[in-house]
């Protein structure tokens, strides 16, 4: 029977705002354990949340960005659970009336564009965190994480394969940090990933039965840990047994998933409005206030750049993946750059560059203006290719302007063609072995002879200049 | 269709983590089952005219602004715990896979 996967993603984003949700504690959650603590995020008896304002602008600004309707009356609920991570014993979120509902977001496969149906997205307050390295039968428990703005993203059961997955959450974490409301670090948890995973037969309109994968560390953990979940749930159908409703956790050592011992009525979480917070209403006035304020988002940035500087689909979809690359891309074009050589400087050395230091497009030494100069250099003449390669190193070693390595290593190219002659005639009287075979017809023996005069020039000869001139004079010599 | 089972007060205070003895389960029993019987008189009257009232109390957009303010010393945050180590609320140890 051939099958297809149906799977729905829940996302949990910490928003960036400075403060808590509910108190005045630093979000800062990195500080040491149980110092942005306060009666409110502490959970004690008698205190009042207040909501934070920055997490209504945030959530909104993603809410459109996602094509989602703005509620115009939303309200805050209590999910009542015990877990020691939740001192208070429910975790203010929001139940039937979220912020942000019914939206949509496009996501790339191989160049092929696909819609994801948004559910909603809601305001909650994060957990605190628990160590387990305590000694003895313990778990050590901090607070700074607790209450720190979370908003949760629920997709609709629209995505077909962990491709899809995969995908979905490049362009989810790609459209956050556009916003600049999160920095969906995976690894330190401010984007934390769940997928819903069942299986159907082609063609059944009818859901499976589905199982919940969490603890997931990465894109690529979830990717794998859906695959995982499709081959399980297939290989159970077709072997006559039935997939269990549960929630599993991946394991990403073994590369499998594991069932999670969950009590069975951990789901009943008896939601209630939370009576110390007053309803949200987010007016019109404040929806288009909000609206007008949304930077350029990753897919009109994407089909501009193309457009105005004539990039190929591949290269604007590099090139805008981060914001800041797109900036720096933009800023070496404007000072005169060729749009199409700045793109390949841009995607190949530069880049290269940065991924071996691990480096930030930010933090790069090398200015766009000064890109743009030794890209200039090549265009002029006044420096090749190879040498370009070298400079760029350096400039991106100690930021130096590629005119000043130029002139102060003597790099220019040698464009003079009796200085090349000169070294050309050297070089074929000291090979009259490979002379020989090039005239009896073995052309690949040319490329050796190119390497030669370069070598002897130390690389600075003009390469297509060298090429004429090592022809001329070998077929000059013959006659 | 109110009727409150014994099995309905044992599950309720399970999830709210309560122990009762015999004697409150009867005593819930029945106060719960009158409280559900209220609400089914309740029932009776015709709200199809009446706006559905979802909060409590009428104010809306009650904000604070995003600005940082001082905590609790961590002495002070701890000071109430039953068992800390300076450091870290100390509970027992917990079950990697039983959060929500």
């Amino acid at each position: 029977m051939e099958f297809e996967a149906v799977v729905g993603m829940e996302v949990h984003v910490e928003i960036n705002s400075k403060s808590k949700v509910f108190c005045g504690c630093s979000a800062d959650f990195h500080a040491g354990p149980n110092t942005n603590v306060c009666p409110v995020c502490l959970g004690m008896p008698g205190v009042l949340p207040v909501l934070n304002v920055d997490m209504v602008n945030k959530s909104v600004a993603v809410g459109l960005a996602l094509n989602c309707a703005i509620s115009r009356w939303s309200k805050l609920d209590r999910k009542n659970y015990f877990y020691p991570d939740m001192a208070k014993n429910y975790q203010i979120s929001q139940y039937d009336l979220p912020l942000c509902q019914n939206g949509w977001i496009e996501i790339d496969l191989d160049g092929q564009t696909k819609r994801i149906g948004i559910t909603r997205a809601h305001i909650e307050e994060d957990t605190a965190r628990n160590t387990h390295t305590i000694a003895g039968n313990q778990s050590g428990v901090d607070f700074n994480r607790s209450g720190v703005a979370l908003l949760e993203i629920v997709t609709e059961p629209d995505i077909r394969s962990a491709k899809e997955a995969f995908a979905y959450l490049t362009a989810l974490k790609q459209l956050l940090q556009y916003l600049d409301v999160s920095d969906c670090n995976m690894e330190e948890g401010s984007l934390r990933a769940e997928a819903n995973i069942s299986v159907r037969p082609v063609g059944q309109e009818q859901f499976g039965t589905k199982t919940e994968v969490k603890n997931v560390a990465s894109f690529s953990g979830v990717f794998k840990a859906i695959e995982f979940e499709i081959a399980r749930h297939i290989k159970l159908i077709n072997s006559g047994g039935k997939v269990v409703q549960e929630t599993r956790g991946w394991d990403a050592d073994r590369g499998i998933t594991v069932p999670q011992r969950l009590k069975e009525s951990a789901h009943d979480y008896r939601y209630f409005p939370e009576p110390d917070l007053v309803p949200i209403v987010v007016d019109e006035a404040w929806e288009q206030r909000i609206r007008e304020s949304l930077p350029e988002l990753p897919a009109a940035r994407r089909s501009r750049m193309g457009t105005q500087y004539g990039l190929s689909a591949y290269d604007a979809n590099v090139i805008t993946l981060s914001q800041d690359t797109a900036n720096y891309y933009e800023r070496v074009v404007a000072v005169g750059a060729d749009a199409k050589k700045a793109a390949n400087w841009l995607m190949g050395e530069l880049q290269a560059l940065l991924s071996a230091a691990k480096q930030e497009i930010t933090d790069c030494r090398v200015t766009p203006a000064d890109l743009a100069a030794l890209i200039g250099l090549i265009d002029s003449g006044a420096i090749n290719g190879k040498m370009a390669k070298d400079i760029i190193a350096e400039m991106f070693e100690t930021g130096k302007a590629p005119q000043d390595i130029v002139k102060e290593q003597g790099l220019s190219q040698i464009t003079d063609t009796g200085a090349i002659e000169d070294i050309i005639r050297k070089v074929l009287a000291d090979n009259p072995a490979q002379v020989g075979q090039f005239r009896s017809g073995k052309e690949q023996v040319f490329g050796f002879l190119v390497g030669q005069v370069m070598r002897a020039t130390q690389g600075k000869a003009n390469p297509a200049l060298l090429n004429d001139l090592l022809r001329r004079e070998l077929s000059r010599q013959e006659n | 269709m109110s009727k409150i089972t014994k099995q309905d007060v044992e599950y309720v205070a399970g999830l709210a983590q309560l122990r009762l003895d015999e004697a409150a389960k009867e005593r819930l029993v029945r106060e719960m089952g009158d409280i559900l019987a209220y609400m089914d008189q309740l029932n009776e009257l015709d709200t199809s005219n009446v706006e559905p009232m979802m909060h409590a109390m009428e104010m809306t957009n009650v904000f604070r602004q995003d600005v940082v303010k001082p905590s609790l010393p961590r002495e002070e945050a701890l000071m109430n715990a039953p068992v800390h180590d300076g450091e870290y609320f100390i509970v027992p140890r917990i079950l990697e896979g039983d959060a929500s």
